[in-house]
């Protein structure tokens, strides 16, 4: 089973790296406001443009609010 | 306050993500034809023809490589590109290579459909291709995750929606695994000997053929789900902390599932039964994630009556749950000195890829496409209706038939005469089986049909529509 001399540290360094990156979400916050998140992607879209319409888009102006 | 020339409010860079939603149809079509004329072969051999390149050894790889790779990775590709940009609010990384990702993916697939009924193979399952297409692959893959993990890093919104832990988690995983697994010495330019041998291989093999499973047929389908069902139900997702806490369980225990492949093998006993003990823990992460995903419908199950898109992706939970209860039940040792090298194991594989990653599929498609091209739906909603039916019943038929005759091979081979001979000759369930293969061919030719539904269904909303572009929209102050 000499495969094992690499699939036992393989496998612990994909462990030590799937921790690593579960620490780095919850550090980054990654894990606040689930209940928001979750709804955020429902919120609404712009509207759909032709392709060729899109430079139009492009170029009318959007006053930035800050 | 003084206006800026750089005034344009971007647009997401959807290219990549339109050509790859066709070519999930269109690969559809094709893999799954294959499907019918192999199970034919099954019933029929006399359809192999005498011709090597139509032979039923040679097609069934392509057959697998097709639905799983060309159908299922290309819809992969349209909705991770798709979903990526949306919940990030920006477009994507890099398009250009993005553009890359699609057409050294379909050149794989060619390479794939010239080579595997050339009898081109390296002799393992799902990863069948030789070394330079291997090698394509692996480029191609790379650069997928540059343009998939770069968009996370330009992200407008901090947290990174669930879909895109599934999605990463996904193209991250398949990435080790076919580095791992296609590792192979060359001997010519069609010609490889794997860097492994015998049961070592074997293990390297399953471990990769469960994860290709877990992570390219699972994972990357739950990333595609946590989405798409949401937006069509107009609800967030039941629990949000759920989906996360079993994302985090389901890419732990996915990994040390495989040797449940290698029951009864000259796999050490130990390493059988950590496949197995992981496999039934494995129940638990993928129910949540099932349950997710269907409560999300809590308050809403009226609008099943007269949503199909709706119903394909509820239902494609509904096999997904079947599924990963069968196959926990499969992974027991002695469940599986009954089922293992029968037809129920053909039987499992189909429910999961018929049923969860077929339909799952085909809902997201169905929600997505019309969009690419500026409609609010498809051609005809009525023929999605239909296509959901027969593809249900096309399912159930191909899996009734596959348990029944997969039971019955398993039954026939251990009887025992009381002199311990065995009772059946193995050309004895071979012959019993054969309805069964009619009617497993009939739910086939079912499914097959319902994708010749939705092909006609995406050209004609092809036709009716026009490319459209959509633009990014500002990110609310507040969420800097």
């Amino acid at each position: 089973m000499d495969i094992l001399y690499l699939l036992i540290p393989l496998s612990t360094a994909l462990v030590l790296l799937i921790l690593g990156v579960f620490a780095w979400a919850l550090h980054r916050g990654q894990f606040e406001d689930l209940e928001r998140e979750g709804e955020r992607i429902l919120q609404d879209e712009p509207a759909l443009v032709d392709a060729d319409q899109s430079r139009a888009v492009q170029r009318t102006e959007q006053s930035p609010t800050v | 306050m003084a206006v800026s020339s750089k005034s344009a409010a971007p647009m997401y860079t959807d290219d990549a993500v339109r050509w790859f939603a066709l070519a999930t149809v269109l690969w559809g079509v094709v893999g799954m034809l294959v499907g019918v004329i192999i199970a034919a072969q099954l019933a029929w051999p006399q359809l192999n023809l005498g011709i090597p390149w139509l032979s039923y050894g040679r097609l069934r790889p392509l057959h697998t490589n097709a639905v799983i790779f060309a159908f299922g990775g290309c819809a992969l590709f349209a909705t991770s590109y798709h979903v990526v940009q949306r919940t990030c609010q920006t477009p994507l990384f890099a398009p250009w290579l993005a553009k890359f990702t699609f057409w050294g993916w379909q050149l794989v697939i060619v390479a794939a459909a010239i080579s595997l009924p050339l009898g081109m193979t390296q002799g393992k399952e799902y990863a069948e291709l030789e070394w330079p297409i291997d090698l394509l692959i692996a480029v191609v893959w790379v650069s997928y995750a540059v343009v998939f993990f770069g968009t996370i890093g330009i992200r407008k919104v901090r947290h990174i929606y669930v879909a895109n832990w599934f999605f990463g988690a996904f193209i991250l995983a398949v990435a080790l695994l076919h580095i791992v697994n296609s590792a192979a010495i060359p001997v010519s330019l069609t010609k490889s000997y794997s860097a492994y041998a015998g049961v070592q291989d074997a293990m390297v093999q399953w471990w990769y053929g469960h994860n290709a499973v877990g992570f390219f047929l699972t994972a990357g389908f739950l990333g595609m789900m946590y989405y798409y069902i949401p937006k069509q139900a107009e609800r967030p997702v039941y629990s949000y902390r759920l989906s996360i806490v079993h994302f985090w369980a389901l890419i732990f225990t996915y990994m040390w599932a495989g040797p449940h492949h290698l029951h009864y093998t000259a796999l050490p006993d130990w390493a059988q039964s950590i496949g197995m003990i992981f496999s039934l823990v494995l129940l638990a992460p993928s129910w949540g994630g099932m349950i997710n995903g269907i409560m999300t419908l809590s308050g809403a199950w009226h609008k099943l009556r007269d949503d199909p898109i709706l119903k394909f992706l509820i239902v494609a939970l509904s096999f997904y749950g079947m599924s990963t209860f069968e196959g926990p039940m499969m992974s027991i040792k002695t469940v599986n000195a009954l089922s293992h090298y029968t037809d129920w194991t053909v039987g499992h594989v189909h429910s999961g890829a018929l049923g969860w990653v077929g339909l799952i599929s085909m809902g997201s498609m169905y929600y997505l496409i019309p969009k690419l091209f500026g409609r609010k739906d498809m051609y005809s909603v009525r023929a999605i209706e239909l296509h959901f039916w027969i593809a249900t019943i096309g399912i159930v038929l191909y899996i009734a038939a596959m348990w029944i005759a997969g039971v019955m091979q398993g039954l026939m081979w251990r009887a025992i005469n009381p002199d311990g001979t065995l009772v059946y000759t193995f050309v004895e369930s071979v012959k019993a089986t054969y309805p069964f293969y009619v009617i497993r061919l009939l739910g086939g030719v079912l499914y097959l049909g319902g994708m010749l539904i939705m092909a006609w269904n995406t050209v004609m909303t092809i036709r009716a529509g026009k490319v459209a572009v959509a633009p990014v929209p500002p990110v609310a102050a507040a969420h800097a």
